[in-house]
């Protein structure tokens, strides 16, 4: 099921002060895959999305996204190459509408090449891809501010943001933290489609149930080293993911 | 995610969308009353230069250039996120640049004032883009020094005049062409920033102000959007000083003088920040309050710190946002 090599990611480090958040790790990522990122607060999962996108640099180590480095770049030209991400904190521009916050990412170099001049009208665009990521259930979403939106509408904000670059592969921060039962049942066909689209999905995440339906690989993290890696059933049978994620060894 | 294929689909909804922008097109009443402020306060810049004598001419030559630095504060502080506490920096530089090719190369002011402008700007940016790696309030403090920096270079070097500054440049022609040339250029400069806001690009930089991480994971560069808004601010003020060094026909240290940089602030904060026009408003306020106190000599400052504490003490939103809050409310007694 899943295609190319398109991320490689090479004995990765990176400490802030002495604390080592990075310490070497290294793994691939194929077209068309789900992987799911796990691990204990404060493993590192969140730090790996920042090295990744360019919001914090590599100590050391090397990222190659569709055959080219991309380690040391600035934010802004990693997400050009299609490399998009949501935030743990949503971050919309609050004080605009919602399909205004779209605007943003269509007016990227990286859209304007694609549609070649074919622009059209962005406002409605905006408006598309918000339905299509689930504001159509009440049609005055999209207009309201984005600072008024309820979390769960934010979070496919982000989500929006990312789906409006284009993107190749979406990082997604804890896109289900936070959101009830309902709402991430919602959410799961959006993130299907997404990958039935060809988009390669990485998942930070801590609900594990909701994350399990949709990856079909499961790296686990922890201080900062991967401790394992591979279909969800064998990794959370492994023995050090046990004692490092799901607590002490006697706990049954 | 073929977008492209669907949107012939819902092209009526974008209609609407656009359509909430100008929902004045419902009537020709309710277009009235949107224009009616707008067309109020041009024919008001319009007329005003009618109905005053000499001197009060002057001083409306001075309110709209503190208007048009007003305008250039609220622009970078409420849309770039970018607080510039050395707007004096673009009139000495405007004022400098074409004071210097007037007098020592005796170039027409028609070139003069419009090179200057791109060249002052194109400057100050410089200078402003080499602290842009600064934030918030530090990016604030240096920018304040810029101008203080710039007055040493100019005397220390005994540059450009030093100290006494170059007189007999030439003037303006006439008293209309000084008047209406600065409300012109208020004019275009507040209708223009008004309309930019609502363009993608105002879009952007609204965005950066709210959050510039996820601009730039949106795959933007927001340095060149923050170069753009600074060359934008600093052709404003730049303009002011080349116009301002042929009004006067002389060029000075007092262009770089505090009050260019602080009068305007005050002005943002008294006519509303954030709304490019309550700037405007809170220059003409201001400057004209500040020469009618002249009588009260050096009590003047102190009456007129009053008058601005009072206005951050009772009505912080400020004249323009208070007054719009009451033009679109409807008010009405009724019985409990």
């Amino acid at each position: 099921m899943t295609g190319e090599r398109i991320l490689e990611v090479t004995n990765l480090w990176k400490s802030f002060g002495g604390v080592h958040a990075m310490s070497g790790v290294s793994f691939d990522l194929h077209k068309g895959e789900v992987v799911g990122i796990i691990g204990p607060n404060g493993a590192g999962k969140t730090t790996l999305v920042n090295l990744l996108t360019g919001f914090v640099k590599p100590d050391d180590g090397r990222i190659t996204f569709m055959g080219e480095r991309i380690d040391g770049l600035p934010p802004h030209k990693i997400a050009l190459r299609g490399l998009a991400r949501t935030f743990q904190v949503m971050r919309p521009f609050h004080t605009m509408a919602a399909y205004k916050n779209l605007i943003v990412p269509l007016n990227s170099p990286r859209v304007r090449k694609t549609r070649s001049g074919a622009l059209g009208d962005l406002d409605s665009v905006a408006i598309d891809i918000l339905e299509e990521i689930g504001f159509e259930r009440d049609a005055r979403v999209p207009y309201k501010t984005a600072g008024s939106l309820p979390l769960g509408y934010l979070k496919r904000l982000e989500l929006a943001r990312c789906l409006a670059l284009q993107p190749v592969i979406v990082l997604c921060d804890e896109v289900f933290s936070g959101m009830s039962m309902s709402e991430i049942a919602s959410m799961l066909p959006l993130l299907e489609k997404m990958q039935m689209n060809g988009i390669t999905l990485m998942m930070v995440e801590h609900r594990l149930r909701e994350l399990f339906k949709l990856a079909g690989r499961v790296m686990v993290i922890n201080f900062g080293e991967k401790i394992a890696d591979g279909p969800p059933a064998e990794v959370m049978e492994d023995p050090a993911v046990k004692k490092a994620y799901m607590g002490a060894e006697d706990r049954k | 995610m073929e977008m492209s294929e669907r949107r012939k689909k819902r092209l009526d909804r974008s209609i609407t969308v656009r359509s909430r922008g100008l929902y004045a097109l419902s009537s020709w009443r309710e277009m009235t009353f949107l224009l009616l402020p707008r067309v109020a306060l041009v024919a008001l810049l319009c007329a005003l230069p009618l109905m005053l004598d000499m001197y009060w001419q002057r001083v409306f030559c001075a309110a709209a250039t503190y208007a048009m630095l007003a305008l250039a504060f609220d622009f970078l502080a409420q849309y770039a996120g970018l607080v510039c506490l050395g707007l004096s920096m673009f009139i000495g530089l405007g004022g400098y640049v074409s004071g210097s090719l007037n007098h020592y190369w005796g170039w027409p002011i028609w070139v003069t004032i419009p090179l200057a402008s791109v060249t002052g700007a194109a400057l100050g940016t410089l200078a402003l883009v080499l602290c842009l790696r600064l934030r918030g309030v530090y990016f604030a403090i240096v920018s304040f020094m810029l101008p203080l920096f710039l007055v040493s270079f100019i005397v220390a070097t005994s540059i450009l005049g030093s100290t006494e500054g170059i007189s007999s440049l030439d003037y303006l022609p006439n008293i209309w062409v000084e008047q209406y040339l600065l409300v012109g250029a208020l004019l275009v400069a507040l209708f223009g920033l008004r309309r930019l806001m609502t363009e993608d690009f105002g879009i952007i930089l609204q965005a950066v102000k709210d959050n510039d991480q996820a601009v730039k994971a949106s795959g933007i560069d927001i340095t060149a959007y923050k170069i753009k808004a600074l060359f934008l601010a600093a052709l404003i003020g730049s303009f002011c000083g080349a116009y301002l060094s042929h009004l006067y026909g002389w060029l000075g240290l007092s262009m770089f003088a505090m009050d260019f940089s602080i009068l305007p602030i005050a002005a943002t904060v008294m006519g509303g920040m954030g709304t490019l026009a309550g700037p405007v408003i809170g220059a003409f306020v201001l400057t004209p309050l500040s020469e009618a106190l002249r009588g009260f000599g050096q009590l003047r400052v102190v009456l007129y710190s009053l008058i601005l504490l009072a206005f951050i003490l009772y009505k912080p939103e400020g004249i323009l946002n208070y007054l719009e809050r009451k033009y679109f409310q409807f008010e009405r007694w009724e019985k409990v």
